[in-house]
């Protein structure tokens, strides 16, 4: 049989890879997809929330009949102590707008509907099919790859690695390093059943409104992570994440962490009565703008997690994955059309219009961020909750304790925690960090 | 040679969840698969046409999304598959089914070639009921052999075929003409992983799509609800078996003689099950 040649192979039809290939489609490409799950979807985990503008720049009219469970109108971040929490709320009737900026998604069922596009705009998807290895020519220039599947190699002018944080193929191929434990976080994830009715009246939603909530401290034990609890249509998905090298110093267990999570009087109320799901493990990239990798090579490129494009201060995933995919296919189309080869300098293209985007911009931007709150874990996640509610508890509890004493009660219990020198330390960094 | 296959989408019956309050299958969101059974026969027609040549043809009556099925069906090796859909098939019981089925088979034998052998699963695991693989050669006129666990030899010179067929106390070995219509055991080969070819080919092809009409059904009368006698009474959750198993602390020497005795008592109605137990003590966990 005769190699079949395509003009681009993408590897992962998770957001990236989707957002990737349906660009090459439309622009004309003959492009080949392998996704090692059963059908798109059936692997990837996310919390998940989708951010609109990112996909409307690939499919503008996704609104008509993509997969979206709730549009967000309240987001809560809290900050927990064993018993209580103090947050702040934002809700407003501004984002019941007629084209919503955020929705909460279920990612085994947008990724179908996402597939969908892509084989519409004329790619073609393999499911069950891994890639093995990458294939090169001798110059060292990838021109295909090799399956699981008996066969053939299958060649194509660039191949784009849209494998995920974990992928395998660049990793042994040797194009980026195998994730480090400090800068990956392990989330582990639960999907609650509950009446639509009833997840309306916890959280005083009608309709399509979704509410969020974000939540750190002593839930996370010491390490640093982050829990959520999202809204969809009629379950909650409800997690927690911390770096992989703190699981393993601490010797925690994720589930463990998830117990404690979905037991504190705070949220236990909001899934009270749920049916279990689903339950789910992801690894998020969390390194940061340090930890990207090379992102394009002869003969091939990276986008989404398989190149730690993940900004994890904000919390944002998905987004710069489609957008990642989404300009790499951009770029690839554009070298195509001047029917230039796909070498590392006509690719570079790829990495300049990365680097005018918010992706590389807002990743550059949080750089110090990461490492500042890895190796301060002890006192954001544990010390300062628990200062906070100190804090709020003295501010509300009314018990005859003169108010000078209690404020003066709070002020010390901030610098016996912390030391006046940590607290200016801390503030500054973490505002130099932000900035 | 030229074998069809028939296949059912069905519910993927591992990720079915009963509504805890009405009682109901919930089937929003269950996941579809190939009837797992059918993979069997599509095995069997498989290594059939890689010894002596020719053609698979899935078929199968659904809606639309079935066509997934037929895809993943090519994605194994099979050659050409067919989708039979239309609003008038909705509701059929064995009956209807089996009659479509047979029309669209008859269909397939004028536009590809008349087949030799019809292969189905021993059943579905949707309906549970066996019958549509005998519905169909009842009236295709095909000889049918059922709960096949092994095509022995296949003499296409001679129109000869000899199979294995599992009965109650034994193994049969029976011949018959071509052509004639093969319901497959569960576990006796292994659904092959198709080539990459297979694969790039079954993403590609184009599913033969038939309407009644297309397939050269003319008695809509037969199809559907209108030519299922079958009636569903009643819907209902089965009462749990058992209410509660409780662990018996054996550190307690009280407790360890009465756990011993019950054990000596049950023994000693079932025989059979201290033979069994004994007999499957290499495990470890004892009784």
């Amino acid at each position: 049989m005769v190699e079949e040649k395509f003009d681009a192979i993408v590897i992962g039809a998770g957001m990236a890879g989707n957002a990737a290939a349906f660009t090459m489609a439309s622009g004309g490409l003959k492009v080949l997809q392998l996704e090692r799950g059963e059908y798109p979807g059936s692997k990837n985990v996310q919390g998940a929330i989708m951010y609109a503008n990112m996909l409307e720049k690939i499919i503008p009219d996704f609104r008509d009949d993509a997969p979206l469970e709730r549009h967000l109108i309240e987001q809560r971040f809290w900050m927990m102590d064993n018993t209580s929490h103090a947050g702040i709320h934002y809700r407003s009737d501004d984002f019941n707008e007629a084209k919503p900026n955020r929705y909460t998604i279920i990612r085994a069922q947008f990724d179908k509907w996402f597939s969908r596009k892509v084989r519409e705009a004329g790619a073609t998807l393999l499911c069950e099919t891994t890639a093995t290895e990458l294939v090169y020519d001798i110059t060292d220039k990838v021109i295909g790859v090799r399956t699981d599947r008996a066969g053939e190699r299958i060649l194509a002018d660039v191949v784009v690695l849209a494998e995920g944080v974990n992928g395998l193929l660049g990793t042994r191929s040797g194009l980026r390093e195998t994730p480090r434990p400090e800068t990956v976080a392990l989330a582990v994830k639960e999907m609650h059943f509950l009446p639509e009715e009833v997840i309306e009246q916890r959280f005083g939603l009608k309709g399509n409104e979704g509410c969020v909530i974000e939540a750190a401290g002593t839930i996370s034990r010491s390490m640093t992570g982050l829990a959520f609890l999202y809204t969809n249509r009629e379950s909650i998905s409800l997690g927690i994440g911390c770096l992989v090298s703190d699981f393993a110093a601490t010797m925690e267990s994720p589930y463990a962490l998830l117990e404690g999570f979905k037991n504190h009087p705070s949220v236990r109320a909001l899934i009270a009565g749920s049916e279990l799901k689903e339950y789910a493990a992801h690894l998020i990239p969390e390194g940061g703008y340090k930890a990207i990798p090379q992102l394009f090579g002869d003969g091939w490129v990276a986008v989404g997690d398989a190149a730690q494009l993940n900004n994890a201060v904000h919390r944002e995933g998905s987004n710069l994955a489609m957008t990642s995919g989404r300009i790499a296919g951009e770029a690839i189309v554009q070298v195509k059309c001047r029917n230039a080869p796909m070498t590392k300098r006509n690719l570079v293209l790829y990495k300049t219009m990365l680097d005018d985007s918010f992706v590389l911009k807002d990743l550059r931007k949080h750089k110090d961020m990461p490492a500042l709150l890895h190796t301060n874990s002890h006192n954001f996640f544990m010390r300062y909750p628990q200062l906070i509610s100190l804090a709020a508890q003295n501010l509300v509890r009314v018990d005859g304790t003169p108010k000078i004493d209690k404020e003066k009660a709070t002020t010390a219990a901030f610098i016996k925690g912390r030391s006046r020198w940590g607290l200016v330390s801390d503030a500054l960094r973490l505002a130099l960090a932000w900035r | 040679m030229h074998i069809v296959v028939c296949i059912k989408q069905v519910p993927d019956s591992a990720q079915i969840r009963v509504h805890p309050v009405t009682n109901t299958i919930m089937r929003q969101g269950v996941p579809t698969i190939i009837n797992p059974y059918d993979l069997f026969a599509l095995e069997a027609a498989l290594t059939l046409r890689d010894i002596d040549g020719g053609e698979v043809t899935v078929l199968t009556m659904g809606p639309p999304m079935a066509e997934d099925a037929l895809r993943k069906a090519l994605t194994y090796g099979a050659d050409r598959a067919v989708l039979l859909t239309d609003r008038f098939f909705a509701g059929s019981d064995t009956l209807a089914t089996s009659f479509a089925l047979a029309q669209a088979i008859g269909k397939i034998g004028e536009t590809f070639g008349p087949p030799d052998i019809v292969f189905t699963g021993k059943q579905t695991i949707d309906g549970d009921t066996a019958q549509v693989g005998p519905g169909i050669a009842k009236r295709l006129d095909f000889l049918q052999l059922t709960y096949v666990a092994r095509i022995a030899s296949l003499d296409l010179d001679a129109r000869e075929i000899k199979v294995e067929r599992r009965a109650e106390g034994g193994m049969q070995m029976l011949k018959s003409k071509l052509p004639c219509l093969i319901t497959m055991l569960e576990g006796v080969n292994v659904i092959r992983r198709g080539s990459l070819h297979d694969a790039l080919r079954a993403a590609r092809s184009q599913i033969v799509k038939w309407s009644a009409g297309e397939a050269g059904i003319e008695d809509l009368g037969k199809c559907g609800l209108r030519g299922s006698p079958t009636v569903v009474k009643r819907v209902f959750a089965p009462s749990s078996r058992a209410e509660k198993a409780v662990q018996i602390d054996t550190a307690d020497k009280a407790l360890r003689d009465l756990a011993d005795e019950l054990i000596a008592a049950i023994f000693a109605r079932q025989p059979a099950l201290e033979h069994e137990l004994a007999f499957e003590g290499g495990s470890g966990q004892g009784a």
